[in-house]
């Protein structure tokens, strides 16, 4: 169910207007095809030897129609995100941040932590980059807090799964722990909690801006096209693990059980979420059928958002990672902050939805 | 002989693009000595911010991402 095939593979020589004009017809075919979802999805289950109303057959269907859905929305999304961060480079943003005071400097990282292409793999020489180019500590951390947290993925499934008012709420927020929590730290002024290797790293000058000279809009495309062969073929198989497990609560978690653990009555809940996220390491395209199954459960908003933010923001592989520039104080404290910013945005929806 | 360095902490990509070296390298009929760079430190000071980075003969051309074959061809001969 996958529409990457109706992208053009055209060759080099290609004229551009037949590449805008593929870019479109693609577009087009997209919202028809995600139009006849839901009619799929129960076609799909009338056919299994199945009872519809029963659990299996709601779990069943649950999972037809999401599956081609997230997987629809993650290809178009990642393709026009990669059209657009082909417009920013890493090298970009250092040079934008690179001696921006501390609080404007903050608002700044976190937005460009959206937009601005990185792999978590990079995120050790980005950091270094960042902080030896005379980035503050506080702005370097908005901008790798914001940066996974707020990611379109996140944005777009919740915007098509959950709804437009979480998906904008979760970004505002989102934004604002990064902005709040990066200019905590840059205030503790911890620079000498870095590793010593770190502190002592001087580079010569701002790096070339190698990666972006003048791109053609084809030369755009192909990096969406690109992007969507990295992205969604390495996310698929957790999105159908996360939806399978959304499938499962969808089907037989009875809805007074959720309503008794993750209600807003029970104030240990949110807690409890942000701990139960740490260690697990997936990314919002897992998460978010999960989510959903859980609000659909009667879960309150503020323990599933809190759980989303610290599942992605929060991962124990991506502080191993960060073990290797920082000490173990910093990411102490990087922890602390974050998770309360967390703890403080799930108490404050709980109270008031 | 041109001294080619690919500098990465040893992610997928960035194996990718050593191999992409090598075999262009072999393709055009090259001889290159190609290094794998994957200490955090010297790959920071090369400037590198985003990885996978390449550097011919000292000089870095390219950072983030698989490069474009063309462009590798390119880089590679000149």
């Amino acid at each position: 169910m996958t529409t990457q095939t109706h992208e053009p593979s055209a060759p080099r020589a290609q004229p551009a207007w037949s590449w805008h004009a593929g870019v479109v017809v693609f577009t087009i075919v997209w919202f028809v095809i995600y139009k006849q979802l839901p009619a799929f999805s129960e076609w799909l289950t009338a056919l299994l030897p199945v009872e519809r109303s029963s659990h299996t057959g709601e779990a069943l269907a649950f999972f037809f129609y999401d599956t081609p859905k997230v997987i629809m929305l993650l290809t178009l999304i990642v393709f026009w995100m990669g059209v657009v961060r082909s417009f920013f480079s890493p090298e970009k943003t250092r040079a934008l941040l690179s001696g921006k005071a501390e609080g404007v400097g903050n608002v700044m990282a976190a937005s460009l932590g959206i937009v601005t292409p990185f792999c978590s793999c990079s995120a050790v020489p980005l950091f270094i980059g960042f902080v030896s180019a005379g980035v503050p500590l506080g702005v370097t951390f908005s901008f790798l807090i914001a940066s996974p947290m707020v990611n379109e993925i996140a944005i777009v499934l919740l915007w098509g799964l959950v709804g437009w008012k979480v998906a904008m709420i979760y970004l505002a927020f989102g934004l604002a722990i990064a902005i709040v929590a990066g200019w905590v730290i840059g205030r503790f002024h911890l620079e000498g909690w870095l590793q010593d290797w770190v502190r002592d790293i001087h580079i010569g000058g701002a790096a070339p801006d190698v990666a972006s000279g003048k791109m053609t809009m084809v030369e755009r495309y192909r990096d969406g096209i690109q992007s969507v062969r990295d992205i969604v073929g390495k996310v698929w198989i957790w999105i159908i693990a996360g939806i399978s497990l959304g499938a499962i609560i969808h089907g037989y978690v009875p809805q007074d059980v959720m309503v008794r653990i993750m209600g807003s009555g029970a104030w240990w809940s949110v807690p409890a979420a942000v701990v139960m996220g740490i260690p697990m390491y997936t990314n919002a395209a897992g998460v978010i059928p999960i989510v959903e199954a859980l609000l659909d459960k009667g879960a309150a908003l503020g323990t599933v958002l809190a759980f989303m933010m610290s599942v992605i923001a929060l991962s124990a592989p991506e502080m191993m990672i960060l073990k290797k520039v920082l000490k173990l104080k910093l990411i102490a404290v990087f922890v602390g902050v974050v998770a309360a910013g967390i703890l403080a945005v799930g108490f404050l929806f709980n109270a008031i939805f | 002989m041109k001294e080619v360095i690919v500098y990465g902490p040893g992610c997928k990509r960035c194996e990718t693009v050593e191999q992409m070296v090598r075999d262009t390298a072999t393709r055009l009929g090259l001889d290159v000595d190609v290094k794998k760079e994957t200490d955090y430190a010297k790959i920071a000071m090369a400037g590198v911010v985003s990885t996978p980075g390449i550097a011919i003969d000292g000089k870095l051309v390219h950072a983030g991402g698989l490069p474009d074959e063309a462009a590798l061809e390119g880089w590679l001969s000149a």
